[in-house]
């Protein structure tokens, strides 16, 4: 590229200036798209938008961050966090939308907030707004990496081919948010006493919302060899808190949770106070131009 | 002997050979390159607001990951050019220390708000495009550092602009209401863009010394020129026009004529008066701020770290 003329290249379609690509379908191109036989569709589907909303969500309060960040280097990491769930999250709603004859905007744009299907773990606000501060926020980040990643790690031998590449390319990105994630809890358990509280009180403030990520949901359990049954990961991500948390000086709390509303949680689509006003920032614009091409 | 020195460098310089960090250079030439690398650097990150202002509304998910990545990469560029000041001895929390206190400025176009999501795009073809007809020469300055941090922004600048530049090609396919919203937001951004090149030569102190040490390579006249002769075309291929009645091509002189750009409202929003002064620079306090503890904590747990290391 000749840097004489800064607009060369502009009108010309030539793919090989783009330095990353701005689609994802390339990631998963070659991945058999049918759907497995005996598979009930509409769960499939149901499946895909909850570990698609835990992405989407999550990766919309972590940009939050852009621009706020305690150094240039951590606005860097978290945005690079936030673009992997994103990622993600195009994928799954992608695949949902397959079933659904749905675009993956229809779906994250004008679904209302009884269809989202995430765990509130990924939508309350843990800051940079009033809802907590960097601590919190990588205790959130912690507690959800670990989780994810060992539902990742199983769901690559899913019987969805779609399901199983997606977990197969997610893994190591999940694998770096959660050592990202050790990484600070550690040295804000060790660093001074004042990180020290206010990881400890991070943890408090994501605790009580533990508890659902573990509960098995029926659609999950209607799709056995197809969806990762949470309760079966538990055990596997316990241990790894701890470690971590034993590792920063840190302690476990104590094991309160969040109450149901009638039975229901994020995965029925009853959601906390923040989800509104979360959706209304995400999909107003969208909304508003009914028709328009972006 | 310090003759000597003086010497190598004015031939390093007029040979168009590359100063390193370990060169002697001249205590004005140091002065000038790390209050200009500075504040470029700062206007990289007080440059992410204005964006990121539209990460969380963004309206499709592609154009979200787009802005994020552009905004991240905008971190990643004050990152290089706060490394290439301390090659000259500065330091970055000094600097964004000067930053947050109003003692060292950023590109004053960051002072404007961005109003509607065609903003993103305008910013990307005229603002991020002004900026790289400014950065281009300085691909070939005399400061290594400087030099090669700047091929890499560059590239990536170009990349940033074909971006927004698409999405505006994409919104003036769509809605009336899409084809408004650009227009609408080039009358906004057209002057300031201009303003971007500086104060017109006349006018312009720093020029003349930046020019003989070769950190400079092109006027700030010349550049704006260069810029209108290059926009013009891409405007018409858009769809859209440019606020200025004055606006058009002189056969003679082979360029577009234009006129001049409202300087009373660039002094004004250079001395702080825009829509926005304060509130970049809140926010940008708020967030180092809020961080120092982060900080702290960061240097302490890594000075314990060492201190077991070096015991066992």
């Amino acid at each position: 590229m000749s840097f004489d003329n800064a607009y060369e290249s502009l009108l010309g379609h030539e793919d090989a200036h783009w330095a990353f690509g701005t689609g994802f379908s390339e990631a998963l191109s070659g991945v058999n798209r049918e759907f497995p036989a005996g598979v009930d569709r509409d769960d499939l589907a149901a499946y895909c938008l909850m570990l698609g909303d835990d992405a989407l969500i999550f990766s919309q309060r972590l940009s939050e961050w852009c621009s706020r960040a305690p150094e240039l280097e951590e606005d860097i990491a978290l945005a690079n966090i936030a673009l992997d769930l994103l990622g993600q999250a195009r994928m799954l709603l992608t695949r949902a939308g397959e079933v659904l004859g749905k675009s993956e905007d229809e779906l994250a744009y004008l679904r209302d907030e009884r269809e989202f299907r995430n765990v509130h773990l990924a939508e309350i606000d843990c800051g940079p707004g009033p809802g907590g501060d960097f601590g919190t926020t990588i205790a959130r980040l912690l507690v959800f990496s670990t989780w994810r990643l060992a539902l990742f790690s199983r769901l690559r031998g899913s019987a969805d081919p779609v399901l199983a590449a997606v977990a197969e390319k997610g893994l190591k990105e999940i694998a770096y948010h959660r050592d990202h994630a050790a990484q600070w809890t550690v040295r804000l358990g060790d660093g001074t006493d004042e990180s020290h509280r206010r990881m400890q009180a991070g943890l408090e403030r994501v605790w009580p919302f533990v508890d659902e990520l573990f509960a098995t949901h029926a659609v999950e359990a209607r799709l056995a060899g197809v969806a990762v049954d949470p309760a079966s990961v538990r055990s596997e991500v316990d241990g790894v808190l701890d470690a971590v948390l034993s590792a920063a000086g840190l302690q476990r709390p104590a094991d309160t949770k969040a109450a149901r509303v009638a039975g229901m949680a994020g995965r029925d689509g009853v959601h906390t106070e923040a989800m509104g006003f979360l959706l209304a920032e995400l999909q107003h614009l969208h909304r508003s131009l009914p028709g328009a091409v972006w | 002997m310090a003759d000597d020195l003086e010497l190598r460098f004015e031939r390093t310089v007029q040979a168009d050979s590359r100063i390193e960090p370990r060169d002697w250079m001249p205590d004005g030439y140091r002065k000038t390159l790390i209050r200009q690398i500075a504040q470029h650097a700062h206007s990289e990150i007080i440059g992410m607001q204005p964006e990121g202002n539209w990460i969380s509304r963004a309206p499709s998910l592609r154009r979200k990951a787009i802005l994020l990545a552009k905004v991240q990469d905008e971190a990643g560029h004050g990152l290089y050019l706060y490394s290439a000041t301390e090659t000259l001895g500065a330091d970055r929390e000094d600097l964004t220390t000067k930053l947050i206190e109003g003692r060292q400025k950023y590109s004053s176009i960051f002072n404007y708000p961005t109003l509607t999501f065609a903003d993103v795009g305008v910013i990307g073809w005229l603002v991020d495009g002004a900026a790289i007809c400014n950065q281009v020469p300085l691909c070939r300055t005399s400061y290594g550092p400087y030099a090669r941090a700047m091929i890499r922004i560059c590239k990536e600048e170009s990349f940033h602009q074909r971006q927004g530049y698409e999405l505006l090609m994409t919104m003036m396919r769509g809605t009336q209401q899409q084809k408004d919203m650009v227009q609408d937001s080039v009358n906004r951004w057209w002057w300031p863009a201009l303003m971007m090149f500086g104060p017109p030569d006349s006018e312009s102190t720093n020029t003349e010394q930046s020019m003989a040490w070769r950190i400079k390579r092109d006027t700030n006249d010349e550049l704006r020129q260069k810029f209108v002769n290059m926009s013009v075309p891409q405007a018409e291929a858009l769809g859209v026009t440019f606020p200025d009645p004055e606006l058009k091509w002189n056969e003679e002189r082979g360029q577009y004529d234009f006129g001049a750009p409202d300087w009373d409202e660039f002094w004004q929003v250079v001395k702080g008066g825009g829509v926005c002064n304060e509130q970049r620079i809140a926010h940008r306090r708020k967030a180092h701020e809020d961080g120092s503890w982060v900080r702290e904590a960061a240097a302490a747990h890594a000075q314990k770290h060492a201190q077991k290391e070096g015991a066992a």
